[in-house]
């Protein structure tokens, strides 16, 4: 039975949460001596109020769709993949291939045989951890989170030895030609009087971000395969009674959420580094956990979740420039975000629940 | 429309005149972090050192990511801030693709390589890590009872198989027959901060025999000295002077001045002279550290070889290889 309307799940309990973890925030940045009031200002001024800064935050949520999606696909299986990260590093590699070694002729083919590259790197980088769960049982947690420190040795194997051009003292491979650029947000929209996202490295792959969002609604909530990853989630035996492969929903499920977070790879292997560097990755396939969390694993709440995050990041740029902000403590500040959102879900569900009953049982 | 260009000049002079109030250095650190007990920490010890001295002020920041280095860098550029000094070799790239917009400014990496053709406002700060390291090396394998002498790495990256690349070719200029226990602690950035796998992987070196384990590995380096002297073993510290760590028990330190270069560059402000310079041996850019701490166990016999070698190496007589070069090295295979 519903304790209490959809609308204050979606809404109300995610809103509850950023208050809580922003008034924690607060307290912490008085501790140490700063405004927090003229820190906010500082966070949404350089994030939200100049277009370059939106060129920031849309530059990181893009990373942050791609991982949350990932994360909400294998969850709707009730698969948790914490691999997002040594995906989107294989997803990287896919791409550094596609563009070194394959001679397009224009960025949108370079693009297409890119994105399918970082799909087909991630989701194969997921294949064995899906196998090993379907097949042998092996939990999914466990392999994930190892195939990640497998995937950053190879990387570094790769990246220091056959990628890296000989004499350069950086562990990453050659720029890839300029030509391969993806279009960003700067030569998209600016015109010549009104220049916008100056410098900002935001690039056509949001678009593919949102794309991929739609591809998911519709594969979740209106396909035949959606149905029986969901009918799988929610009950296995359930689902095997009604003639359903649980091996097949366990792989199929892992390699769309593979690829899903290779695609990452496209917006910072292609569209900002333009070469593959170790340390493409960052966390985002960490923050995907988080923000698939908070968007309650419904691509549109991934999409807002993304955006909120990319907001943290860009806004903790901006303070760890102007203030005297250690950055531990910028870290400090998204890990609130991430606990109230996330981990403490129940602490404000329940109190909500419980006055929600009680209103109800009034009006009764 | 006069009225609206007016105002525009206004600003603009007015946003001049504040860009050249200010023209105060700027420091970026490395993803390391500053107090990395090492090589950014030095750099920050060369601009409190500027700062001290003319009662000057600077900006600085720590790195979080990735995209933030352009940002950053053009963030400082357009403030006014000049020179905007950078620590790290990932800086080179951002630097060579922020540079061209901003010629007024002029920006430093150390570490990195830039081209001066094309970036003449771009100074390249370059240190000969493998010549520092060849003379730590020789120090170990005379300091060595047991022949056998370690080196502990931090992440496995090219600049790291440099230092451990000369090293391996000071000691085996000393004893030919010298093995060299080489470990990388990891291949992730968290390899730089682990002292717990430090301190494993030097005990992991004790148990093959070593007996003087050089750690070049930013703060996981620490792990190696604790165990080096909990075990009763010589170790050589890196980046900064770390003898004082654990008197008596450190033989010696490979100096790498990354302070002096900063506190040069910030002095030289605004008429910083672009190009590439490479700190080596006979710029005292690159030194073995001798004082109180490690009087007792450096011998005249040792003092007396370093001093030949690094007037050697000035001279250009002895040439150590250097990893960067080729990607390869004679004295050590990784």
């Amino acid at each position: 039975m519903d304790k209490m309307p959809a609308w204050a799940d979606v809404v109300l309990i995610p809103l509850i949460s950023l208050l809580l973890a922003a008034i924690l925030s607060a307290v912490v940045i008085l501790a140490i001596g700063e405004s927090p009031v003229e820190a906010f200002n500082l966070m949404v001024d350089g994030a939200l109020m100049r277009s370059s800064g939106w060129g920031y935050t849309l530059y990181y949520a893009t990373n942050f769709i791609f991982t949350g999606l990932a994360v909400a696909v294998a969850f709707h299986a009730r698969m948790f993949n914490i691999g997002g990260e040594g995906q989107a590093m294989l997803g990287g590699l896919g791409v550094a291939l596609a563009c070194l070694y394959v001679p397009w002729p224009h960025w949108t083919l370079a693009m297409l045989g890119s994105t399918l590259g970082a799909a087909a790197f991630g989701a194969a980088w997921a294949l064995i951890p899906a196998y090993l769960q379907a097949r042998r049982g092996s939990h999914i947690v466990i392999t994930t989170i190892m195939f990640n420190f497998i995937a950053a040795a190879l990387l570094n194997y790769l990246l220091i030895g056959v990628l890296k051009p000989t004499g350069s003292m950086e562990p990453a491979s050659a720029k890839f030609d300029p030509s391969f650029a993806l279009p960003t947000f700067q030569q998209m929209f600016s015109s010549a009087d009104a220049p916008l996202f100056r410098g900002a490295p935001a690039n056509v792959s949001f678009f593919l971000a949102l794309a991929a969002c739609l591809f998911v609604w519709l594969l979740i909530w209106r396909s035949r395969l959606g149905y029986e990853i969901r009918a799988y989630g929610w009950s296995q035996t359930g689902a095997k009674y009604a003639g359903i492969s649980g091996t097949r929903i366990i792989i199929i499920s892992m390699l769309i959420s593979g690829g899903l977070a290779g695609l990452m790879a496209v917006n910072t292997t292609q569209g900002e580094a333009e070469r593959l560097i170790l340390n493409s990755t960052e966390g985002a396939g960490f923050i995907g956990i988080a923000v698939a969390l908070m968007g309650r694993n419904h691509p549109f709440g991934v999409l807002l979740a993304a955006i909120l995050f990319g907001f943290l990041y860009q806004g903790g740029a901006e303070l760890a420039l102007w203030t005297n902000i250690p950055r531990e403590l910028i870290v400090v500040i998204q890990a609130l975000v991430i606990l109230f959102t996330g981990a403490l879900d129940n602490m404000v569900r329940m109190p909500l629940e419980r006055i929600f009953l009680a209103l109800r049982r009034k009006e009764s | 429309m006069t009225l609206m260009t007016k105002f525009l000049g206004a600003a603009a002079a007015a946003a001049l005149s504040a860009g050249a109030a200010l023209a105060d250095p700027a420091l970026i650190y490395d993803l390391g972090g500053k107090f990395d007990k090492s090589f950014n920490e030095a750099a920050y010890g060369g601009a409190e050192r500027w700062a001290e001295e003319t009662g000057g002020s600077y900006k600085d920041i720590e790195m979080q990511s990735e995209a933030q280095r352009e940002q950053a860098l053009r963030r400082f550029a357009e403030a006014g801030f000049n020179p905007v000094v950078t620590t790290g070799f990932s800086f080179s790239t951002p630097i060579a693709a922020v540079a061209g917009d901003y010629p007024d400014t002029k920006f430093v990496t150390i570490d990195g390589y830039v081209d001066p053709e094309e970036h003449p406002n771009v100074k390249s700060i370059l240190f000969s890590e493998h010549e520092g390291s060849y003379l730590v090396g020789m120090m170990a394998a005379m300091a060595s009872d047991s022949g056998t002498v370690g080196f502990v790495g931090g992440m496995d990256i090219p600049l790291i198989r440099k230092f451990a690349c000369g090293y391996a070719q000071g000691v085996k200029a000393v004893n030919p027959d010298a093995e060299v226990i080489a470990n990388m602690t990891g291949t992730t950035p968290a390899a730089w901060n682990d002292p717990v796998k430090g301190s494993e992987l030097a005990k992991a070196q004790i148990g093959q025999g070593a007996d003087v384990i050089y750690a070049a590995a930013g703060g996981t380096g620490l792990g190696v000295l604790q165990t080096a002297a909990d075990e009763g073993i010589l170790s050589i510290g890196v980046d900064s002077n770390q003898n004082h760590l654990h008197p008596g028990k450190v033989l010696t330190s490979m100096l790498k001045r990354v302070d002096n270069a900063v506190y040069e560059s910030m002095t030289a402000g605004a008429d910083l002279e672009a190009g590439v310079e490479v700190l080596g041996l006979a710029e005292d850019g690159v030194g073995v550290a001798m004082d109180e701490h490690n009087a007792d166990l450096v011998t005249d016999e040792m003092t007396t070889a370093v001093e030949d070698a690094k007037a050697q190496i000035a001279a250009g007589e002895i040439s150590v290889h250097d990893y960067s070069s080729d990607d390869s090295c004679p004295a050590l295979t990784f």
